[in-house]
């Protein structure tokens, strides 16, 4: 195979694809951290918008807003760890059965269905439902677009999880549940654990459907920093963004290094 | 047989795969205490057999009695019943000593108690000081004697053993035979072990069942099975042998009379269940003496030699062509030239017309 490196205008173009996706999120970290009321002059570093984060004026619209995003990121993603943890179980575990790929195929759908879509389908739904929207739609609609999230990386594990272990297990006077609960369980901790990560970083994050089915005067951290948007990008906006930023690549690592960790052993 | 109890009964078991028959109902008894063999080529049905026995299988037809009790309704986690698998199987998140208690503390042990009878029993495998090691630190042979020491810890009333062997290298294989063969003795408890390697279940067992198919061949001692194969796939698959084309003229009980080819007349001890007519006489090579042309039993020309150390092996031909394997061992009389006329001599009632 020839090399894509020795392509013409690899190297730039990859310069650019670079570019484009992380200056924004550059551009945003460094500002935030800007001595002025500007978001486009440098006027020398400063913590200020930090602080303003947690004691300014907004201060207390972002805290209730953080507060509902993590409640629900931690609900939902336990939930559809849950959730995605059976579906794996029963998808390596109970043989051949019908409608297995169209059980798959739904686990999956809400990878490929457009956002706007879901969001559009989850607000009818909870409307003819006679929900009123709130947290609790909300929590609903994280929990169901978090399953595919979840359930990736811990199917990815137990299909390294040989099922002579369970027999092994089994074969030594454990019951059925004995033996998921003592060996198959702890064999998949790390692709369950992964998958709980993820699924919080994905609920923490989303602004679309949160955005849909949230109803009048609840917000999440990303709602919330919109409607602070709308009324002009003040730079304690690049600061809270920031910290989410932080708190993603700290989830999205951990992740993906326990689920590495786990594929060694 | 009646007045040896029987661990384990296999009465007529079929086992069916969608449309595949892994076994056709296959029929053995194997005794208490006893080492007990399946021994037979690659998907003659010996791992389906065993997980049948195990209950990770359901059989298709047929009965399975451990201890005279009809095991057919009980889950695996209900049967007495422990094995070793082939490539052992160890939790590999638990330490030694916690794979070896596992099996006591489901059964309702106290943790004292399964800990004590852990220790006891990793030292009979003689791996005391491992017990606080996870099985991913331990060599082969280590995490095959761990296997063995989880099995035997709940004392089960049989141990299924699966070509536990296989994943070892040739040295350690036949120091851990003989091992293997000790602890059995030691404990009591009768073994089903599987193998496709024939020296393993001649060395190690106190009866083999020759598997082809799906089908039992014959069950019996190895040197029975050995010396006094019954059916051409046992002949072949045991050893060496030669397989001669014979003419039967008449079986009387254990004995028939035959025509070698040739034309010679001779008695014979006989499988059960041969019968007048075309047949087939089993001769080791080793069975089989040089004499002057024109006397003893066939009449040969030698072929070819291979020369292995020990001794010697002859290549002879029949005169109607047939093929035969003379084993002369080292210092005992000259390698006849290629082309030669000889005579070939069989050991009195060291050949054997088979059933088949
Ligand atoms: N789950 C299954 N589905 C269909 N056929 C099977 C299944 N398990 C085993 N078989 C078939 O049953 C036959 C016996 O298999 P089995 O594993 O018992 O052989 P074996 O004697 O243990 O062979 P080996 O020495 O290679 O381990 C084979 O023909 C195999 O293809
Ligand atoms: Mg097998």
């Amino acid at each position: 195979m020839t090399d894509l490196r020795h392509f013409t205008g690899f190297r730039p173009l990859t310069v650019l694809c670079l570019f484009i996706l992380y200056a924004p999120l550059v551009i945003v970290a460094v500002y935030s951290f800007n001595e002025s009321t500007s978001i486009t002059r440098w006027g020398g570093f400063s913590l200020k918008w930090y602080v303003d984060v947690f004691t300014g004026p907004e201060a207390p619209k972002f805290r209730d807003a953080a507060i509902n995003s993590f409640t629900i990121a931690i609900g939902a993603a336990t939930c559809a760890t849950l959730i995605a943890t059976a579906a794996a179980v029963a998808m390596t575990r109970a043989g051949r059965f019908r409608g297995k790929l169209a059980s798959l195929a739904l686990i999956n759908l809400p990878l490929m269905v457009p956002e706007i879509v879901t969001a559009v389908a989850s607000l009818v739904f909870f409307i003819t439902i006679g929900l009123t929207t709130g947290l609790l739609t909300i929590f609903l609609a994280h929990v169901v677009f978090c399953i595919p999230f979840a359930y990736l990386p811990i199917s990815a594990r137990m299909q390294s999880v040989p099922d002579v272990y369970e027999q092994a297990a089994m074969d030594l006077y454990a019951t059925p549940w004995e033996a998921f609960r003592l060996i198959l369980l702890p064999l998949m901790a790390p692709g369950i654990l992964s998958g709980f990560l993820l699924a919080f970083i994905i609920s923490l994050d989303d602004f679309l459907i949160t955005n849909f089915v949230k109803g009048a005067g609840v917000e999440t951290l990303p709602t919330a920093i919109f409607g602070s948007v709308k009324q002009g990008i003040k730079p304690n906006i690049m600061a809270i963004s920031t910290l989410l930023l932080g708190v993603s690549v700290v989830c999205v690592t951990l992740s993906w290094l326990i689920g590495r960790a786990g594929q060694k052993r | 047989m009646l007045d040896v109890a029987q661990a384990v009964e296999i009465d007529s078991v079929v086992k069916r795969y969608g449309t595949v028959t892994a076994l056709h109902g296959v029929s053995m008894a194997i005794a208490e205490g006893e080492f007990f063999t399946l021994l037979g080529p690659s998907g003659c049905g010996k791992t389906t057999l065993l997980r049948c026995i195990a209950g990770f299988e359901q059989v298709s037809g047929g009965a399975i009695r451990l201890h005279g009790e009809d095991i057919a309704p009980l889950p695996p986690h209900k049967r007495m019943v422990n094995t070793v698998f082939q490539n052992y199987a160890l939790f590999p998140h638990m330490t030694v000593l916690d794979n070896v208690t596992f099996g006591l503390l489901r059964r309702g042990w106290g943790t004292r108690d399964a800990e004590a009878r852990g220790r006891e029993v990793l030292r009979l495998v003689q791996l005391s000081e491992f017990a606080q090691r996870r099985p991913g630190q331990l060599s082969g042979g280590q995490q095959q004697r761990v296997a063995l020491a989880r099995a035997l810890a709940p004392r089960p009333k049989v141990l299924l053993l699966d070509e536990p062997l296989s994943a070892l290298d040739l040295k350690l294989r036949q120091a851990v035979r003989s091992e293997l063969k000790s602890i059995q003795r030691e404990t009591g408890i009768a073994f089903v072990f599987v193998t496709h390697d024939q020296e393993e279940a001649l060395t190690m067992s106190d009866r083999i069942a020759v598997m082809s198919a799906g089908h039992v061949q014959q069950v019996g001692p190895p040197r029975e099975i050995y010396e006094a194969p019954q059916t051409r796939f046992v002949a072949d698959f045991i050893g060496e042998t030669n397989l001669i084309d014979v003419t039967v003229t008449q079986v009387s009980g254990a004995v028939a009379r035959l025509q070698l080819p040739g034309g010679a007349a001779m008695d014979c001890p006989a499988a059960p269940g041969a019968r007048p007519g075309p047949g087939h006489l089993s001769v080791r090579p080793e069975r089989l003496s040089l004499c002057a042309a024109g006397q003893g039993d066939l009449a040969a020309v030698m072929q070819d030699h291979v020369y292995l150390g020990t001794d010697t092996q002859l290549l002879m031909r029949l005169a109607d062509g047939a093929r035969l394997v003379v084993r002369q061992q080292a210092g005992s009389g000259t390698v006849p030239d290629p082309g030669a006329a000889l005579g070939l001599r069989i050991e009195a009632g060291a050949a054997r017309l088979l059933a088949d």
